[in-house]
């Protein structure tokens, strides 16, 4: 049990919708190794956002208990859900969302400014997370001069220049063609080896599913399938 | 929150042309805050200094019967001088009519001794002068009884069994000053000159005090001090303060409101950058921070321009003054012809604390929503 990273009982989640009520997520159990390369795959509406917004503490479930590197989601105040995202967990968004006013250096930089890293300590670790997406020479660019798998690379550096143990990525290639999407998935798959990081999709693109370990399908808010992949096993 | 100034200037700078037009406004507004209440302050000081200098000296003494706001206690509102008269300069006012061109004018005939040095009034041109009654005018007084140097013009008075006499006086002086009740209807004589004309011998309706004067309790007599006399001047300055302020804060609003307006709209075309703050680990009292540190910053950047073309203007209006009407001259309080506005450290820092808190709090006010932002839905662009 010490080796989950994410603990999912029986979550679900409503949503108020008018004078009625929408469940997104219905008694979702679900278990997470460190290390693993997972992903929610279904349509439209399925909940897959829902959940990994859940495991990001960006929000909680209306029943259940989420337990994410071992913090109750449901219990945690505003500061202690933004500590845990600021030192454990790396965000990549479908639209990249880098800030428009920085630099791609100071975009990666700007998770370690919530942290007590000196400033030297920063350009390393900066540089460092650059170097791995291979983006060291456009530091200094604003993110409207660089390309849409560009900017997915600087999204991914900025998730992972803080070494967090968890990264959720919410369709990181819709909005990349598909050699930019294999680059990117390459990055990733390369980071979860070498850094032993978990990163968890939300996706219904094919070409993602073919790099992950365990696929995860939702359906109206119900799992309807969890299938290992590439030989790997599920604690699921 | 060193961190949220860091962000709060880039995301200012960041956002271009947005930014200038609002730091634009208010710096104007800035400058014209410190300008109008300069003024104020200049035209406060100048009155202040010119009503002490050419009426008031360190205070009057006041026949009791005498009521400044009652020409009716001229009369009888005199006594015989004091037997100690130390640092005290006497006047005796009278009523009197003069004819210049045929045309009657009621004046107040004010004697006072040629030796006296405590009011500016040029006293000691009356003794040079060889004219049977020699008088003194300031320049309204001249302008208005169309009367010049050299002149002179049928005087008809009372004495005191209340006859009236008439006589040629001759306008020996006519000075410039910035007192108009000094000047006014005015018409200055040597007091024994005046005791001679009426009979009241060694009669004083006021005296003005000089710096040594200590004041004592003085039988038929009471002591005004400066501040006491120059209330009523201060009272005219507050009021012209506030039909001011009403100006300036109006330009304060609108500046202000062009801020809280570019925050209601920054935050509502934010809201994936919000959300992004929040998944990268801000608290939402962070973000609201930097938004609110933006929005003062606004007022800081606003400093900044102000002082690029405020201290030269400032500079130079307080060196070489702003030329008054001739018609506001003659409002019955002291003007110069110019006004040199005094821009002092008080006021400076008094209106950058004003502009900066006020730009800080309507800032505050929208940016307080994103406290209660739901992430999730800030990160779509959802939130309405």
């Amino acid at each position: 049990m010490e080796d989950n990273i994410v603990s999912l009982k029986n979550i679900t989640k409503r949503f108020k919708v008018g004078e009625g009520e929408f469940t997104a997520l219905k008694d979702i159990n679900l278990e997470f190794k460190r290390g693993e390369f997972s992903g929610f795959v279904g349509p439209s509406g399925s909940g897959k956002t829902t959940l990994l917004n859940i495991i990001g503490s960006l929000d909680s479930p209306t029943e259940g208990r989420a337990m994410v590197l071992g913090k109750d989601i449901a219990k945690l105040t505003h500061k202690e859900s933004a500590q845990l995202r600021n030192k454990h967990i790396g965000f990549v968004f479908q639209v990249f969302n880098l800030l428009p006013v920085y630099t791609v250096y100071e975009n990666v930089e700007f998770a370690l400014l919530l942290q007590d890293y000196s400033k030297a300590e920063r350009k390393k670790m900066v540089m460092e997370a650059l170097e791995w997406v291979g983006l060291t020479d456009l530091a200094d660019k604003k993110p409207d001069k660089i390309s849409g798998g560009e900017g997915q690379r600087v999204a991914i550096a900025r998730a992972m220049v803080k070494r967090p143990e968890l990264v959720i990525a919410d369709e990181p290639t819709a909005n990349l063609d598909a050699a930019n999407a294999h680059v990117i998935l390459k990055m990733m798959k390369k980071l979860n080896k070498e850094l032993n990081t978990t990163f968890l999709f939300s996706t219904h693109d094919e070409k993602v599913m073919k790099y992950l370990n365990r696929t995860i399908h939702l359906k109206d808010g119900a799992v309807e399938d969890d299938v290992l992949t590439n030989s790997e096993k599920s604690n699921a | 929150m060193k961190l949220a100034f860091q962000l709060a200037y880039k995301n200012l700078i960041g956002a271009g042309l947005r930014t200038w037009l609002n730091v634009a406004v208010l710096s104007f507004a800035f400058v014209v805050i410190i300008f109008f209440n300069g003024l104020m302050d200049g035209w406060n000081q100048q009155a202040k200094q010119d009503t002490v200098a050419w009426e008031y000296g360190n205070g009057q003494l006041l026949n009791n019967d005498y009521d400044p706001f009652d020409p009716f206690t001229l009369q009888d509102g005199h006594s015989e001088i004091l037997a100690n008269a130390e640092n005290l300069t006497p006047i005796l006012i009278q009523q009197g009519s003069i004819y210049p061109d045929g045309r009657m004018l009621s004046v107040l005939l004010k004697g006072i001794g040629s030796s006296q040095n405590i009011i500016q009034i040029p006293t000691g041109a009356f003794k040079d002068s060889q004219a049977e009654i020699p008088a003194i005018i300031g320049k309204r007084m001249a302008e208005s009884a169309k009367l010049k140097k050299g002149d002179e013009v049928l005087l008809r008075w009372r004495d005191k069994n209340g006859t009236f006499d008439a006589a040629n006086l001759t306008i020996i002086e006519v000075f410039d000053n910035n007192v108009s009740t000094v000047d006014n209807g005015q018409i200055w004589l040597p007091i024994e000159i005046l005791w001679n004309m009426t009979g009241l011998q060694n009669h004083a309706t006021i005296f003005i005090a000089n710096n040594n004067y200590s004041p004592i309790p003085i039988e038929g007599w009471h002591f005004k001090s400066q501040q006491e006399l120059l209330k009523n001047l201060y009272e005219i300055i507050a009021m012209k303060k506030i039909s001011a302020s009403i100006l300036y804060l109006l330009l304060l609003a609108i500046a202000l409101l062009a801020i809280f307006d570019t925050q209601v709209l920054s935050i509502f075309r934010r809201q994936k950058e919000i959300g992004t703050y929040i998944s990268l680990g801000m608290t939402r009292k962070q973000v609201v921070r930097i938004f609110t540190i933006e929005g003062s910053m606004y007022s800081l950047l606003a400093m900044l321009v102000g002082c690029i073309y405020g201290i030269p203007l400032f500079i130079y209006l307080a060196t070489t003054g702003i030329g008054m009407p001739q018609a506001t001259q003659e409002m019955g309080i002291s003007l110069a012809e110019r006004i040199f506005p005094v821009f002092g450290i008080q006021l400076i820092i008094g209106t950058i604390l004003l502009v900066t808190i006020s730009a800080t709090i309507v800032s505050y006010l929208p940016a307080k929503k994103i406290a209660k932002m739901d992430p999730v839905a800030a990160l779509k662009g959802k939130l309405q």
